[in-house]
């Protein structure tokens, strides 16, 4: 016998269900909350964003001035303190290393953000339009990426730098140049399972130009793996420029980024000023962690296939 | 497959080509001839060094000698900061070190990565797949740059086990090998982990162990094969990275490899130097890819070129 009451509460739930539709993106939102890791480094994230936006009102130093009674003796006198205001203590110039820090936060997050940016437009273009034209243009076009990804892109960047003079505009377009490889790939391979949908097709049967498809009807559906590998790309960019910085041939005086000031602080440790490397590392760290935490919550909430 | 070897050699040498001229091209339209100095040399001077070096011919009859040197006798040309060596002299002063402690890192990072990562993947849950992925998310975010100074730190400056620098015995080989290993380590045994998870939960696994098969021989036989593919893939990208990591270990451990020779040439300007080991290493880098292809197919029968 069926229990009215129940068939009842029932039907009620599902009419509530049907009237509370959930899209994807709402989904893929709920998804991503429930991943404690990932909201953490979210909030540490947006932590250290405050902090190189923010942080120099803090500071009781500028990044500019020498602080001469530390100057030459920081192994000494130039430890963290707080009545001196040098919170993370000096450099061997007497410059104070909060400062400093702050200045290293927000180059590298600009380098991360606008070499991911770059490979976000270009790549994103790039590999829309190779896979949706197809055919001969698609084969060239792969065919150059896969060259340039043969390269060994450190190496050339180097030449690049040394030839072309070391400056922060070089930098970005060497960085700019090697960074959209991967996406186009990726967006291609997207684009050649989405080119044969119905609504593609009907776009195309309604007389829509070729371009305006790309814009309009394929970019839009390539928002979440673009947006995956996008966050994943940040913290490459920011170790690819660190690693430019370690070697002197990035980032010059008196810019500083944490490349840098890693670099310098590993120079220095053995005078017994190991704050110079722990704090621009711990930063460092904490920022790269938050990053790849962000990038894998954002596939597993928006890649249907790992639920 | 012979076929595909064939083509891919065919797509390797117009690309290997296309890296000489460009890097070619760039040492060419630097500001500043590689004879520039603070005292201006005499007219003549600079007229016979450039006759010696061969700059005053047309620009594509130099290009032209340039490839040619390459090809035909593996030359580099005259390195143009120390008039008494030649490019190859450096190289061949440089390579040998790298070839060894980058051969060994190679080595240690599949080895252990993969042995790691099969490891956690049968032991799922236990405490060494924590361990193994606990650190393989660590070293993602310590690179090479940044396990030099803190081993040096450690292994040099507190405990006094290791020799911070220099090369010579086996010892010296120790922290190199860690420094640029560890990442890769981490992300081999990453791959194999979830690949191998992957593989452990397909069919055949499943009749290979309902007909009685030891699990030894599951693992092994038949697991381990398509749980590599992915890692193999990675391969490339990985040998690439490491010889970049190759300038942070022979900065840092002072251990006289072609790093060194290149960061000293891009400082120096010695572009003849550096043309020649991006060139060098390049064309490793093509040829390790070409390996890596070849050795995919020859695993995966699947794959039909």
């Amino acid at each position: 016998m069926i229990d009215t009451q129940q068939m009842n509460s029932l039907a009620a739930r599902m009419a509530e269900a049907e009237v509370k539709g959930r899209s994807p993106w709402a989904d893929a939102r709920r998804r991503f909350r429930r991943n404690k890791a990932a909201m953490v480094s979210l909030v540490v994230l947006v932590v250290v964003i405050l902090f190189a936006i923010f942080g120099s009102h803090l500071a009781a130093w500028s990044n500019e001035e020498m602080d001469f009674s530390v100057m030459g003796q920081a192994a000494q006198l130039g430890a963290p303190s707080w009545a001196s205001g040098h919170y993370f203590g000096t450099d061997d110039l007497g410059r104070d290393l909060f400062s400093r820090t702050i200045q290293g936060t927000q180059v590298s997050l600009m380098v991360g953000l606008i070499g991911a940016g770059i490979a976000v437009v270009v790549g994103t273009l790039y590999g829309a339009t190779a896979g949706y034209v197809g055919g001969r243009t698609d084969a060239v076009m792969m065919r150059i990426v896969d060259i340039l990804l043969a390269i060994p892109y450190m190496f050339v960047l180097i030449l690049l730098l040394v030839v072309f003079g070391r400056s922060m505009s070089m930098l970005f377009l060497g960085i700019g140049l090697i960074s959209w490889l991967e996406m186009s790939r990726i967006v291609r391979g997207q684009t050649l399972s989405l080119k044969n949908r119905e609504f593609i097709e009907a776009a195309r049967a309604t007389g829509v130009p070729g371009w305006k498809i790309i814009i309009r009807h394929i970019v839009p559906n390539l928002l979440g793996v673009v947006a995956v590998y996008a966050t994943l790309l940040v913290p490459l960019m920011i170790l690819s420029e660190s690693f430019i910085s370690f070697l002197g041939l990035g980032v010059q005086e008196p810019l500083t980024s944490w490349g840098a000031l890693i670099s310098e602080g590993a120079g220095t440790m053995n005078y017994g000023t190991l704050w110079q490397l722990a704090f621009p590392l711990f930063f460092f760290c904490i920022t790269l962690f938050a990053f790849f935490f962000v990038g894998d919550g954002l596939r597993d909430a928006l890649d249907p296939k790992d639920r | 497959m012979f076929g595909y070897i064939l083509r891919r050699i065919a797509v390797a040498i117009p690309t290997l080509l296309l890296l000489i001229v460009v890097s070619f091209l760039l040492m060419h339209a630097a500001p500043g001839g590689p004879f520039t100095q603070e005292r201006a040399l005499p007219p003549q001077v600079l007229a016979n060094l450039n006759a010696k070096y061969g700059l005053d011919d047309p620009l594509w009859r130099q290009i032209v000698n340039y490839v040619w040197g390459i090809v035909a006798h593996f030359d580099f040309g005259p390195s143009f900061v120390y008039p008494d060596r030649s490019v190859n002299q450096i190289i061949a002063a440089g390579f040998p070190v790298t070839l060894t402690y980058g051969a060994l890192s190679f080595a240690a990072a599949v080895l252990v990565g993969v042995s790691l990562g099969v490891t956690a993947a049968i032991r799922q849950n236990s405490w060494i797949d924590y361990l193994a992925v606990g650190t393989s998310i660590g070293a993602q975010v310590l690179p090479n740059f940044v396990m030099a100074p803190i081993l040096v730190l450690v292994f040099t400056l507190w405990l006094g086990w290791l020799p911070g620098g220099g090369w010579g015995g086996p010892i010296f080989w120790i922290m190199p090998v860690i420094a640029m290993s560890t990442s890769f380590m981490a992300s081999i045994a990453r791959i194999t982990r979830s690949s191998m998870l992957e593989v452990l939960g397909s069919n055949h696994i499943r009749t290979a162990r309902a007909k009685g098969l030891p699990e030894r021989k599951v693992i092994l036989r038949h697991a381990l094969k398509p749980a590599l593919l992915p890692v193999i893939s990675y391969l490339g990208p990985a040998f690439v990275s490491m010889i970049t990591g190759s300038v942070v270990v022979d900065m840092y451990f002072s251990t006289g490899g072609i790093g060194r020779s290149f960061v000293d040439s891009a400082l120096n300007r010695d572009y003849a130097v550096m043309m020649g080991i991006t060139i060098l290493v390049g064309a490793l880098t093509i040829l390790f890819s070409l390996v890596v292809d070849v050795l995919y197919a020859w695993i995966d029968p699947k794959i039909r070129y």
